[in-house]
C-alpha cells in the first residue's frame, strides 16, 4: 500500500530531482565539514546557512504551490503559517537559553524579565520540551488553517475574495505579534538563542545538520505533494481549480477536499519556518508582513505553478538573486523583482518549469511526427501529459476579453 | 495700539458711550502725574497711588504696575520723572512707562529703585487684575477673566463683580461669571452663594468644571456637597455625549480618510473587476505631486503657497491618471480575466514604483506644508474640531459626489457602467470597450491622486505612504460589496467609526485587529460584501 503511494510519487522528473537534492544534502554538509578550509571544495559555513534558508522557503513554495497550483486557492497569507511554526520552534530556543540569558532568570526568558512580568504565560508551558514544540510547529498552523479553512470554504468564499482576507489574517497576525502585551517579545521578536536539542547553535556540525534536516524535510514533503497530486484526490483537487461548481455538481464535497489540503500546506509552511528560525536566529513580527506573503506566490510564479519542482526552483532561483543584488546593486533589486513579476505574468504563465516541459513535449511531437513521415517502423509513443499544468494559460487577445458573463466581473 | 485707541475714541464718540473715559486714554501724558506721584512716599502712599491709578481705568497703565510689581519700575532723581528700566552693564536702560518709547540710559546713582513689600505686589496682582477686566478689547478682558478662573483667587471677586457690571459682551460676561463663581467656591463665602456659583459651573458642563466641582464635592459637607454631587453627575452625563460626539467625529473623519483611499479602487476593482494592488502607488504619486507643486511655488511664487492644494489637484489627477493608463495599456489589458495574474502583475509595478519615488526623491519623509486655513482647530461644544479634518471630510464627500456624477450623468460614465454590465453586447453597440477600460482605470487612478494630495496633509509623504493604505482600502472595498460605490461610502464610514470606538477600550492595535477579524467573519456570512450586485451566473 505504502509503496505503490510512493511508487505514484516517483518519475523521471521527480527521479532527476531528488537525485539532486540528496547530492546537495550529502555534499554540502561534508564539504563543510570533511574538506579543509584550504581546499577549493571547502563550503564556508555562511553559506551552508544560506542554503539551509533557501531550502526552507523552498519548502514554503512547496506549500503554496499546493494549494494555488493544484487547488487554486491563492494564499496572501502563507507566511502567516511560516512564522507560527517559526515562533513555535523560537519559544523552544528561548526555553533553551535558561539562565545564560542577560538576566539570568532561568525561567523566564529576557524580555519578561525587563517587562517585570512575574511568571510565564500558560500559553508557554511545555515548550522546553522538543517533542511538545515540535508538535505544536506542525498543530498551531494546522489548527488556525483548519479553522480558517472551515468558515471560508464552506462560506464559499473563493477567488479575490479569499486572496484578501488571507491577506487580512496576516496583517491582523502581524499588528498583534507586535503588541508587547502577547507575550512574544513584541517588536524584537525572539533571538539570542544558544543551543537546539543540547547542540550548540552556532557551531558548524549543527548548521550542516540543520541543512541536512530542512533538505530531508523538503523531500519528504515534496515526495508527499507529489504522491498527493498524482493520486485520486489530487485529480479532484485539479478539478476543483478548473471548474468548481462543477466538481461540486458531480458530487464531491469540495470544500472537504479543499479544507484538507490547505490545512496541510499550513503545517508545511509550519515546519518551513521551524527550521528557518535556528539557522537565521531572530523571528519577529515583520515575517508576517503581507508582502513577504506575495514574495512567495511570486517564486511559485517563476518556478511554474502546478509543477511542484518549479516552485522549489523558483524559490532558490528568485532568493539567490536576491541575496546577490541586494549586496550588489540595492538600488535595482526592488526594481529587479518587481520588473520580474511583470515579465513572469505577462511572458511566462507557466513559469520556468511549464514553460520547459510545454518546449519539451512540442519537440517531442515534432520528432514523432517527422518519424512518421519519414516512414520509420518506430512505434510511436504519445507525449506525456502533465496533469499538473494549469489549465488556463492561453493570453487573451486584448480586444476580446475572457468574459462573456453578464455579471460584473471580480470573476476568477 | 495707539490705533486701537483713535479706534475706540471713535467709536465712543459715535456711540456716545463713556465718553470721558475714552478722552482720558486718547493722552497718555494726562497719566504721568499720576505714574509720577507713585515715586513719592512711603507704602502705603505708594498703595493709595496704585489705587488712584486704577480708578483711572485705563489699561495704559498696567506696563507701570506691572514693572513695579517685577520690581523694575524706578525713579530719576534729577527730576523725579519714573521709568521701566532694564540693566545694560554698569547703566541702565530707560523706558517710558507709559508710551514704551525708549528714553535714554542713565547711571546707576543717577536713578533709584521704587520699593515694594508683599502686601503692595499682591494689591498690585489684584489692580492687574481689574484693570485687564476693564480692557476696552474684548479677548484681553476674555483672557483675563480665563486666568481668573484658573487662578480661583478670592480676592479678584471684588474686581469681578466691579468688571460684571460694566460688561456688555455677552460672551464675556458668561466667563466672567464663571470665574466668579469659581473663585466664590474657593472663597469662605455663605452657603446659598455657592449653591448658586455651583448651579453657574454645572451649566459650564466642560472638564475644567467637572474637575472644580469633584474637589468642592471632596472637601465640603451639607448642602453644597449635595449640590456638587448633582452637578457632577450631570456634568459627567453631558461629558459622556460629548465624548460619543467626539468619538463619531474622530470615526467619521478616519472614515473619510479610507474613503478617499478607496473609491478609487472601488472603481478599478468594484467596477472593471481588476485587482490593482499598485493602488497605494496612485495615492502616493498624487502626495508627491503636491510635494513638487509646494516646492516651485517655494522658489518661485511664494505668494501662491495658500492655493498650492488648489494647484495641485487637477495636477495630481493628471499624474495620477496617465500613470494609471499607461500600467492599464502596457500591462493589464493583457490580463483581462485572469484577476489572480492581475494581482501579482500590479504588486511588481508597486515595487517599481516605490523604488522609482525612492530613488528620485530619496527615501526619507518629505516636508508637505498645510495652508493656513488647514491648520488650526474651533472648539464645538466640548469637542475640538480641526480644520484639516474637517476639510478632509468636507473633500471626500466632495470626491464622491463628483465621481456619483460623473458615472452616472455623463455619457462616459453610460459606457463605463454598459462595459461594466455586459462587454460584448456593449462592444456590438459601438461602444470601443479598450478606450473605455484604459479610461476607467485612469480615472480610478486619477482619484486616488487627488487623495494623495488630502492625505499628504494628515500623513508622511514617504515613498510607503502607499503600502499603509492598500490593506485598508481592500477591506473597506470587499465590505462595502463590489461594484458599488454607496457600499464604499457606507463601508468606509462603518470601519472609521468602529475602529475609533474600539480604541478607548481596546487600543488602538487591538481595535484594528478586531476590526480586521470583524471583516473575516463578515466575508463568510456575506462574501460578495454589504451591497452585493445580484447575478445569476454561478461562476461568479
Amino acid at each position: 500500500m505504502m509503496s505503490s503511494f510512493l511508487f505514484r510519487a516517483m518519475d523521471a522528473r521527480a527521479g532527476i530531482f531528488m537525485a539532486i537534492l540528496g547530492a546537495a544534502i550529502v555534499l554540502v554538509p561534508a564539504g563543510n565539514l570533511l574538506v579543509p578550509e584550504t581546499s577549493p571544495f571547502h563550503v564556508p559555513t555562511y553559506a551552508v546557512t544560506l542554503m539551509g534558508k533557501y531550502l526552507t522557503y523552498a519548502l514554503l513554495a512547496l506549500a503554496v504551490d499546493l494549494v494555488w497550483g493544484y487547488c487554486g486557492i491563492l494564499s496572501l497569507g502563507h507566511a502567516a503559517f511560516f512564522a507560527l511554526g517559526g515562533y513555535a520552534m523560537g519559544m523552544y530556543l528561548m526555553r533553551q537559553i535558561g539562565t545564560r540569558g542577560v538576566y539570568g532568570d532561568p525561567i523566564l526568558p529576557d524580555f519578561m524579565v525587563f517587562l517585570n512580568w512575574q511568571e510565564l504565560p500558560w500559553y508557554w508551558y511545555g515548550f522546553d520540551m522538543f517533542w511538545f514544540a515540535a508538535l505544536m510547529v506542525v498543530l498551531v498552523p494546522g489548527l488556525l488553517a483548519f479553522i480558517f479553512g472551515w468558515f471560508a470554504f464552506r462560506s464559499r468564499v473563493t477567488g479575490v475574495y479569499l486572496s484578501i482576507i488571507t491577506q487580512a489574517l496576516t496583517y491582523a497576525l502581524l499588528l498583534a505579534f507586535f503588541r508587547n502585551d502577547m507575550g512574544f517579545g513584541g517588536n524584537n521578536g525572539l533571538t539570542d538563542f544558544k543551543d537546539l536539542l543540547g547542540f550548540d547553535i552556532q557551531a558548524d556540525t549543527t548548521r550542516a545538520g540543520l541543512f541536512a534536516a530542512s533538505g530531508l524535510a523538503l523531500v519528504v514533503c515534496f515526495l508527499i505533494c507529489r504522491a498527493l497530486t498524482r493520486s485520486k484526490l489530487g485529480k479532484v483537487l485539479v478539478a476543483v481549480r478548473d471548474a468548481e461548481s462543477r466538481t461540486r455538481f458531480l458530487g464531491y464535497r469540495v470544500e472537504h477536499y479543499k479544507l484538507f489540503v490547505w490545512t496541510l500546506s499550513a503545517m508545511m509552511a509550519g515546519i518551513a519556518g521551524a527550521l528557518y528560525v535556528p539557522q537565521v536566529g531572530i523571528i519577529n513580527p515583520g515575517e508576517f508582513a503581507p508582502a513577504n506573503s506575495i514574495e512567495v506566490v511570486i517564486w511559485v510564479a517563476i518556478g511554474g505553478r502546478g509543477t511542484l519542482v518549479g516552485a522549489v526552483i523558483g524559490a532558490v532561483l528568485v532568493n539567490f538573486a536576491k541575496t546577490w543584488f541586494t549586496a550588489a546593486l540595492p538600488e535595482i533589486w526592488l526594481f529587479a523583482l518587481g520588473g520580474l513579476f511583470v515579465f513572469v505574468t505577462l511572458f511566462l504563465p507557466k513559469g520556468i518549469v511549464g514553460t520547459f516541459s510545454q518546449g519539451w513535449t512540442a519537440l517531442r511531437q515534432r520528432k514523432i511526427s517527422a518519424a512518421y513521415e519519414a516512414g520509420s517502423d518506430e512505434p510511436p509513443t504519445a507525449p506525456p501529459h502533465s496533469p499538473g499544468a494549469p489549465a488556463n494559460v492561453t493570453i487573451p487577445k486584448p480586444s476580446a476579453p475572457v468574459s462573456g458573463a453578464a455579471e460584473p466581473q471580480p470573476a476568477e | 495700539m495707539s490705533l486701537v485707541r483713535t479706534f475706540i475714541l471713535l467709536f465712543g464718540l459715535i456711540a456716545g458711550f463713556s465718553v470721558n473715559i475714552a478722552i482720558a486714554q486718547t493722552d497718555p501724558e494726562s497719566l504721568r502725574p499720576l505714574v509720577n506721584e507713585l515715586a513719592k512716599g512711603k507704602y502705603a502712599e505708594t498703595e493709595k497711588q496704585i489705587g488712584a491709578l486704577v480708578a483711572t481705568g485705563d489699561p495704559a497703565v498696567a506696563p507701570a504696575l506691572e514693572a513695579l510689581g517685577a520690581g523694575v519700575l524706578f525713579y530719576r532723581k534729577s527730576d523725579g520723572s519714573v521709568f521701566i528700566t532694564e540693566k545694560a552693564g554698569k547703566t541702565y536702560k530707560l523706558t517710558d512707562p507709559l508710551t514704551l518709547e525708549a528714553k535714554g540710559e542713565a547711571g546707576k546713582r543717577e536713578v533709584k529703585k521704587i520699593k515694594v513689600n508683599n502686601k503692595l505686589r499682591r494689591v498690585i496682582r489684584a489692580a492687574l487684575g481689574s484693570l485687564t477686566l476693564m480692557a476696552p478689547d474684548p479677548e484681553v478682558r476674555k483672557t483675563a477673566a480665563e486666568a481668573v478662573f484658573k487662578a480661583r483667587d478670592p480676592d479678584s471677586i471684588e474686581a469681578l463683580d466691579i468688571a460684571l457690571a460694566s460688561e456688555t459682551d455677552e460672551s464675556v460676561q458668561l466667563i466672567m461669571e464663571q470665574a466668579r463663581a469659581a473663585a466664590v467656591l474657593n472663597s469662605d463665602m455663605d452657603e446659598a452663594q455657592k449653591i448658586n456659583a455651583i448651579e453657574t459651573l454645572s451649566e459650564m458642563g466642560n472638564r475644567d468644571a467637572l474637575s472644580l466641582l469633584i474637589n468642592v464635592q471632596s472637601s465640603s459637607e451639607g448642602v453644597v456637597r449635595d449640590a456638587a454631587t448633582i452637578a457632577v453627575e450631570k456634568i459627567e452625563k453631558s461629558i459622556a455625549a460629548w465624548d460619543s460626539a467626539q468619538n463619531i467625529w474622530y470615526g467619521l473623519s478616519l472614515g473619510s480618510v479610507l474613503l478617499l483611499a478607496a473609491i478609487g479602487l472601488a472603481i478599478t476593482f468594484g467596477v472593471m473587476g481588476v485587482i490593482n494592488m499598485a493602488h497605494g502607488e496612485m495615492v502616493m504619486i498624487g502626495a508627491y505631486t503636491t510635494f513638487v507643486v509646494q516646492e516651485l511655488i517655494r522658489t518661485s511664487a511664494p505668494g501662491l503657497f495658500e492655493y498650492s492644494l488648489f494647484i495641485a489637484l487637477p495636477l495630481a489627477f493628471l499624474a495620477s491618471g496617465l500613470v494609471g493608463i499607461a500600467i492599464e495599456r502596457g500591462v493589464i489589458r493583457w490580463l483581462y480575466g485572469r484577476p489572480l495574474e492581475t494581482l501579482l502583475a500590479t504588486w511588481g509595478i508597486s515595487l517599481i514604483l516605490q523604488q522609482a519615488v525612492r530613488s528620485i526623491f530619496g527615501p526619507t519623509n518629505r516636508e508637505v506644508g498645510n495652508p493656513d486655513w488647514m491648520s488650526g482647530a474651533f472648539e464645538l461644544g466640548q469637542m475640538t474640531i480641526t480644520y484639516n479634518r474637517m476639510w478632509i471630510i468636507v473633500f471626500a464627500m466632495l470626491v464622491f459626489a463628483g465621481l456619483m456624477l460623473v458615472l452616472k450623468k455623463t455619457s462616459f460614465g453610460l459606457n463605463t457602467r454598459a462595459v461594466t454590465q455586459n462587454r460584448r453586447m456593449a462592444a456590438s453597440m459601438g461602444i470601443r470597450t479598450p478606450w473605455v477600460d484604459a479610461l476607467t482605470f485612469g480615472l480610478g487612478s486619477g482619484i486616488a491622486g487627488i487623495a494623495g494630495v488630502a492625505l499628504s496633509q494628515i500623513d508622511n509623504v514617504s515613498p510607503n505612504l502607499g503600502q499603509g493604505y492598500i490593506i485598508d482600502s481592500f477591506m473597506v472595498v470587499v465590505f462595502g460589496g463590489v461594484g458599488n460605490l454607496w457600499g464604499t461610502l457606507v463601508g468606509a464610514m462603518t470601519l472609521g467609526v468602529v475602529n475609533k470606538f474600539l480604541e478607548p477600550y481596546a487600543g488602538a492595535v487591538l481595535g484594528k485587529i478586531f476590526v480586521l477579524v470583524f471583516i473575516i467573519l463578515f466575508i463568510q456570512k456575506r462574501p460578495r460584501g454589504l451591497f452585493a450586485l445580484k447575478g445569476r451566473a454561478v461562476e461568479a
